[in-house]
């Protein structure tokens, strides 16, 4: 036991021991779990991490046309009763835990005696895209999907309300009064300037995501990212690999806030600097 | 008179509100002659804004009904599909407005707007657009207009931004410029230039200028005929000089006298019209001033006609009192009260 902590270094000063911690997962790289001594922390999650992006790139792209998509048909079709019925399907989005919507589309797709509409799906799990794209996007479209309907029905009510609040700037008249048509004012004079929320919220959401926020999901599919990875040394109080993990997440949810900064100036030249 | 330019037939604009129909705008008719400026004066709410967005179909409000003709070029503007609306806008009748801080999308380049509108409406290439962007921030007096057209919005002043506004409606050679209270949200000595401004343009563009406004001295210096809007009506409608030297309508006497002159020895306070605008949901029988008019009497109650009552055909006002009586109980107002 003595000698254990001795191993860790459990046996210093506290700063002391956060401090061999940070020396041995950035320095030396030789951080083992607590658990299993021969699970090297490091390439434990340089390993998953491709997973988790593979998983959240995608569904980051999904997520993003067609919460556009929606978000910009409920304001065409504003005062219709097609607007009231796309947020309320938005709504419905929103309010399915992921977890449980991952379960029942296993259930559907998964299940033995599955519908042959979906007898195309493969087995759970992650086939890397450098060994066979197409399985890996065979694999990766459900938990895609799964991910995704939360933020669509999300960001669509946002981009519709900013889109809204817009409408009555008079710049918008003035683009009106200049005779452009409709389209033209609604995605060029108009979607620009509200995409200022929608590209925060998708920085921090994005950062948090890639920094294993997935983890429900990646557990429901049974996808090895660093979700999955935080999910199973929570289970078993592994410490070693749950540091790991949230400093990584930390690092990429400092990475997309800076990236988000930099897009703000593209959309908003009065935020470049003179 | 020649044949007009835009001729506007009884336009009534009313919006459904929770309160009850707001009758916005209540039967107003005026013509517009080729390269003349249009005054309407009027105060905040009396319609005279809702007037000329609705001319360019610019409101686009559910709960907005619209009546009327607004004739141009020989076709209807209200019936026109939404193809031929958008010619129109920008093309042949083009707007500014008040506010040249929030008038221009900040995100994009000046030039860029501007070459927006001309790119809308002429069958040119981007460059050609650019260059006459260009020309046109020169014409309106922007300085170093070859680097000034790639800024932003917000790294202009607001009158270099209203000058670049007035650039962008001028783009295509408009027959009509809608001037919405263009210097309101300026300071004096900018308002000045701006009217100066427009006042040259007219004649190098050939267009017709209706300047709104709620500011008498900022018309006195280009219009050709003043109308003055009251509760969504036209009160008094003529040419410059009558309404300023000869007006009929107590409510331009009120407009007139609160105006401060350097002219006149100072008196103890300027001239208020009392009262408050009155209610467009439910306004006050009979001539819509009566409540606030210290000369009302019985005949008032009964709605007096936009007709001409002074030996002038096109000097045309909505007031039952006796020309002669006018004369002496309007020195009053304007000249500032009591000392006279």
């Amino acid at each position: 036991m003595a000698a254990i902590k001795h191993q860790f270094g459990l046996d210093r000063s506290l700063p002391v021991q956060y401090l061999l911690m940070m020396k041995r997962l950035f320095i030396t790289r030789d951080l083992v779990s607590y658990g299993n001594q021969a699970l090297n922390v490091v390439p434990a999650i340089t390993q998953a991490a491709p997973v988790t992006f593979s998983l959240v790139i995608g569904a980051a792209v999904i997520w993003v046309v067609f919460s556009v998509l929606i978000g910009l048909l409920a304001v065409i079709l504003k005062g219709t009763i097609f607007d009231p019925l796309l947020m309320i399907l938005a709504l419905i989005g929103i309010s399915m835990p992921v977890f449980w919507l991952g379960e029942v589309v296993n259930l559907i797709t998964q299940s033995p005696n599955r519908s042959v509409i979906f007898s195309w799906v493969p087995p759970l799990g992650y086939v890397p895209i450098t060994s066979n794209p197409w399985q890996w996007f065979l694999h990766l479209i459900f938990p895609w999907l799964t991910i995704s309907v939360l933020y669509i029905g999300f960001y669509a009510r946002v981009l519709r309300a900013n889109l809204l609040d817009v409408e009555n700037e008079d710049y918008v008249r003035t683009a009106r009064a200049k005779g452009l048509s409709e389209r033209r004012v609604l995605i060029k004079h108009m979607l620009r300037t509200s995409m200022i929320t929608f590209v925060s919220l998708f920085g921090l959401d994005f950062g948090v995501l890639v920094g294993g926020g997935a983890l429900l999901t990646e557990v429901v599919f049974g996808l090895p990212g660093v979700g999955k990875l935080t999910y199973d040394s929570l289970v078993k109080l592994d410490l070693p690999v749950i540091m790991a993990t949230v400093i990584y997440g930390a690092f990429f949810i400092t990475i997309a806030n800076a990236l988000v900064d930099v897009l703000y100036a593209r959309l908003d030249p009065r935020i470049r600097p003179a | 008179m020649a044949e007009p330019l835009l001729e506007v037939k009884n336009l009534k604009v009313s919006f459904r509100t929770e309160d009850g129909v707001v009758k916005a705008v209540d039967g107003v008719s005026f013509t517009l002659s080729p390269r003349e400026v249009l005054g309407i004066v009027g105060e905040s709410g009396s319609g005279k804004s809702v007037t000329m967005m609705s001319v360019l179909r610019l409101i686009n409000d559910p709960n907005m009904q619209v009546e009327g003709e607004v004739i141009y070029k020989g076709r209807d503007v209200m019936k026109l599909d939404k193809d031929q609306m958008q010619e129109v806008r920008g093309g042949d009748i083009a707007m500014i407005f008040q506010d040249p801080m929030t008038s221009m999308n900040p995100v994009y380049r000046i030039g860029d707007q501007i070459a927006e509108a001309i790119l809308t409406h002429q069958d040119v290439d981007k460059r050609t657009a650019h260059k006459r962007a260009v020309d046109l921030l020169k014409q309106v007096g922007i300085p170093q207009a070859e680097t000034r057209v790639d800024d932003f919005p917000h790294q202009f002043s607001g009158g270099m931004r209203q000058r670049a506004m007035i650039a962008m409606a001028l783009a295509n050679n408009p027959d009509i410029l809608i001037a919405d209270e263009p210097t309101t949200a300026l300071d004096v000595t900018i308002q000045a230039q701006i009217i100066e401004l427009l006042d040259k343009l007219k004649d190098d563009f050939g267009s017709a200028i209706i300047l709104i406004t709620h500011d008498l001295g900022v018309v006195a210096d280009i219009a050709d005929r003043i109308a003055v809007m009251y509760a969504g009506r036209i009160v008094e409608f003529g040419a410059k000089r009558d309404l300023f030297y000869d007006p009929q309508h107590p409510y331009t006497w009120g407009l007139l006298g609160s105006i401060p002159r350097l002219d006149r020895p100072k008196t103890a306070r300027l001239h208020s019209i009392e009262g408050m605008p009155p209610s467009l949901i439910s306004p006050p029988q009979g001539c819509k001033f009566r409540p606030r008019c210290p000369h009302a009497f019985e005949k008032c109650m009964e709605e007096p006609e936009l007709v001409s009552r002074v030996d002038k055909r096109d000097h045309l006002d909505r007031c039952w009192l006796e020309p002669a009586t006018k004369r002496v109980a309007r020195y009053q107002t304007i000249e500032g009260g009591q000392a006279a």
